[in-house]
């Protein structure tokens, strides 16, 4: 049951990351986009998780949290640029 | 014990994912920035948080190995969405001239939000009607 559970989770993921690559590729703005990347990274999070479940091993979990951490601190150095015009001053 | 663990944990991955596909689906569909802000750093975070609590329930249940490390990962995403929601909506605000002159002026002397790099409200960099003065006097 967990297999197949698992099996529709990886699909809808899938395709919740595929609308937030055409996000990426049309969004009008560049927060758009940058908003479509952070979801891109939770949904890889969620993906990691997943197929984490999937095999039965706790060792993707450091994967997770390095995507978490990566995701987070590239979004807010791109907002940074845009609210400062510089990353770190 | 372990048919009714195996479908609580099925139920938390199918909500979990459930709740990303409709953060990514309201990314698409809603039609302004800041409409588009809320879909994902809200539901998103509940389908992380949904699909962690079916880790960790998977491995203390059925596979005796019971672990914390996903709450460092729920508990870093619950602390880092409203910070990334609140960069992005500044940036916006920043970037539309128009939405500065909808917004109410702030207390003090700053500004929404600021190009200049010492938060002295004097320097701005691009000369602009300046916002401080109300357009209905």
């Amino acid at each position: 049951m967990i297999a197949t559970a698992c099996l529709i989770a990886v699909g809808v993921i899938s395709v919740s990351a595929l609308m937030n690559l055409f996000r990426l590729a049309t969004g009008p703005d560049v927060l758009d986009r940058i908003l479509s990347l952070d979801t891109l990274t939770i949904n890889a999070i969620g993906l990691v998780v997943v197929i984490g479940i999937w095999f039965g091993t706790s060792l993707y979990f450091e994967i997770a949290l390095l995507f978490a951490s990566v995701g987070f601190l590239s979004t807010v150095a791109f907002c940074k640029y845009l609210l400062r015009g510089n990353v770190i001053e | 014990m372990a048919g009714l663990s195996e479908l609580l944990v099925s139920a938390l991955i199918l909500i979990g994912a459930f709740f990303l596909f409709v953060g990514s689906f309201g990314l698409v569909k809603l039609p302004d920035v800041m409409r588009r802000l809320h879909a994902p750093t809200k539901s998103t975070t509940l389908g992380i948080g949904s699909l962690l609590i079916a880790s960790m329930l998977y491995l203390a249940l059925l596979r005796d190995d019971p672990s914390l490390h996903e709450l460092i990962i729920s508990v870093f995403l619950f602390l880092t969405a409203p910070i990334t929601a609140h960069m992005i909506s500044k940036a916006h605000i920043l970037r539309n001239r128009a939405l500065q002159q909808e917004l109410p002026q702030p207390p003090g002397d700053e500004g929404w939000a600021t190009l200049d790099p010492h938060g002295a409200n004097e320097t701005r960099l691009d000369p602009e009607p300046t916002r401080s003065t109300n357009a209905k006097d």
